[in-house]
């Protein structure tokens, strides 16, 4: 399969709201889960099964999140460059809200000055308020709600020009 | 047995943990530094995850940032590696209060053995004979020359305060003890402000020996025979063999007894190691013990034919030992290579390898984590390969170890390897006649 061929396969399970998405076609196989998918374990992420033809990641880390639509590598790298990047400072479980009853923090479109609550992440029943060091536009969301981050892990992009 | 094991460590020893969990089909998580994102032991590993900048302090010491990494991933055991949290007993209390089992001794272990003091007194009540000393501070000359003469000349008068050499005098009969004493305590006096002096037998033309052991989780101790470790440039062991050059049937006897009680006697778990010093007349004294796995682990592992880590892992899971005391079969040599500059005081020389060829062929053994194109990072040790030799002599093993190191190019950055093919040249090293002081005379410019 080529990079265009992934590519528009991609945008087809985007556009049909899949959850989850298999395939295996002899030496190749692809595995994806979308943010629909509902994960009841958090650290157990089917890594993707790069084609032969696209430059393996080094060591998939479990502990990345798992492709969705918008944080695919293969689309719109071209504008992230001039986004800034709030990243992990630890390692953990992230959490969008302060407990499961309440809203999240911020949402994409938010915009959030330098010192603001953007998350939070939690490691041994220790629950850390993330703060951010940027201000602007929140674009992108790249993490999941109870996902396992580590440390730079990008967690959101801001549009500081926004 | 462990379903995941997570490597607290970094560099050849994390990529050796691996390669054994991989073979006992135990899931390897690695966790690094963001100085090692493009480390072998990250793509080795079935997963990884960064924990933290490069300073070591922030990552690879971080008790609290290791533990979360074991969480988000569900290992179920530790292996500490050498160096690093291997031999912080707070670190295997850490493991222990949150059910991960810790690949290594007890934490109480640690703390009898780690503290140079009280492992000293421990051995004693043990029964493993110790450097013999005075038991505090001497209060006058008369007392001093009771205890030097009950220890047995010749004795180091030494400064409790000293060090560098200073405030310590050599005396080799009680005529010559008056002397020292006023020599020791005036120079302590005056370049530390404290003439407090205790005595220790001087052990003459020492060889550094120690012995691996093995401990399981019923009491039962074996040991597996020795390493000679005497060619050491400011206390950093250089090069290691199997057996000793030194040892004798009688001797290996002897010094293994000692090493297992000594394991016995503290109900030692896991593997470790058991330092002695050996005197030209072949009395040995125990120096200090070392509770995790050891650089030079694959010097034993090449005469005994056992793979230490699988057998660290399977103690740890709780497996008995089988079987008695390993005595070697052949000779082998382990030779360190630094990324120093040994036509520089062996000064640092981290950088990018830009061209790398190791050494291979029967009886050759490499056990590196560098490639071409790795950029040595500044934040941790200079050690970038270990080259083990095996034969079935040690006239052999030294010549076999001279055509490794030929053929072990490394550019871009200076190592060790023309100190070691030197030292293979060396007649004294060749003739295995060579203690501590070895170094002293060694120039690399003759």
């Amino acid at each position: 399969m080529s990079n265009k061929e992934l590519h528009a396969l991609l945008k087809l399970i985007d556009s049909l709201e899949l959850s989850e998405f298999k395939m295996k076609e002899g030496e190749f196989s692809l595995s994806v889960r979308t943010k629909h998918y509902v994960s009841t374990s958090s650290a157990h992420h089917a890594p993707i099964a790069a084609p032969m033809s696209a430059p393996a990641p080094i060591a998939a880390a479990v502990s990345a999140p798992s492709v969705t639509a918008e944080s695919s590598t293969t689309e719109s790298t071209e504008d992230e460059s001039k986004y800034l990047a709030v990243k992990s400072p630890m390692v953990g479980t992230f959490y969008r809200s302060p407990s499961p009853d309440k809203p999240v923090y911020i949402k994409i479109g938010d915009n959030i000055s330098s010192g603001d609550t953007v998350c939070i992440i939690e490691a041994m029943k220790l629950f850390n308020e993330v703060e951010s060091e940027v201000t602007g536009k929140i674009v992108k969301v790249l993490v999941e709600d109870a996902q396992p981050v580590e440390y730079d892990q990008v967690l959101f992009l801001v549009d500081p020009n926004a | 047995m462990f379903k995941k094991i997570l490597i607290a460590n970094r560099g050849e020893i994390a990529l050796r943990i691996i390669r054994t969990c991989k073979e006992m089909n135990i899931k390897t998580v690695a966790v690094y530094s963001t100085a090692d994102k493009e480390s072998l032991h990250v793509r080795f590993a079935d997963e990884a995850v960064c924990i933290g900048p490069p300073a070591s302090a922030e990552s690879y010491l971080s008790i609290p940032k290791i533990m979360a990494a074991v969480e988000i991933t569900n290992a179920d055991a530790i292996h500490p590696g050498y160096g690093f949290l291997s031999e912080n007993a707070d670190f295997a209390e850490v493991c222990n209060e949150y059910g991960i089992k810790f690949i290594g001794p007890q934490a109480s272990h640690m703390r009898k053995m780690g503290d140079k003091v009280t492992a000293k007194a421990t051995m004693i009540k043990a029964g493993v004979p110790v450097v013999p000393g005075s038991e505090g501070l001497i209060k006058n000359l008369e007392e001093g020359e009771k205890i030097a003469t009950k220890i047995g000349f010749p004795v180091m008068i030494k400064a409790t305060a000293g060090g560098g050499g200073k405030g310590m005098r050599l005396v080799w009969s009680v005529d010559e003890f008056e002397k020292g004493w006023n020599e020791a305590r005036q120079e302590a006096m005056a370049c530390f402000g404290n003439d407090g002096i205790y005595i220790e037998k001087f052990v003459e033309e020492p060889r550094h020996i120690e012995f691996q052991i093995v401990g399981d989780q019923f009491g039962k101790v074996v040991h597996l025979s020795e390493r000679d470790c005497s060619i050491q440039r400011r206390h950093q062991k250089l090069i290691e063999e199997c057996p000793s050059p030194f040892m004798t049937d009688d001797l290996r006897e002897r010094m293994g007894a000692a090493a297992v009680k000594a394991g016995e006697w503290i109900k030692y778990e896991g593997v470790g190691t058991v330092e002695f010093l050996v005197d030209k007349h072949r009395n040995f004294y125990f120096m200090e013990m070392n509770t995790r796995i050891q650089v030079e682990h694959p010097v034993t592992e090449e005469v005994i034919d056992h793979d230490l880590i699988k057998e660290q892992i399977k103690i740890a899971a709780g497996e008995p030992i089988v079987g008695g005391n390993y005595l070697p079969v052949g000779h082998a040599i382990e030779c360190r290579i630094n990324a120093e500059d040994p036509f520089n005081g062996f000064r640092p020389s981290p950088g990018k390898i830009t061209s790398f060829h190791s050494s291979k062929g029967h009886g050759v053994r490499v056990d590196t984590a560098v490639y071409t194109s790795y950029t040595i990072p500044p934040y941790y040790d200079s050690m970038i390969a270990k080259i083990i030799c095996r034969a079935r002599t040690r006239e052999e093993c030294i010549t076999k170890m001279s055509r490794a190191l030929d053929e072990f190019i490394i550019e871009g950055i200076k190592t060790t390897v023309p100190f070691h093919q030197k030292l293979m040249k060396n007649e004294k090293f060749r003739s295995g006649n060579f203690d501590t002081s070895f170094m002293n005379d060694f120039d690399m410019e003759e």
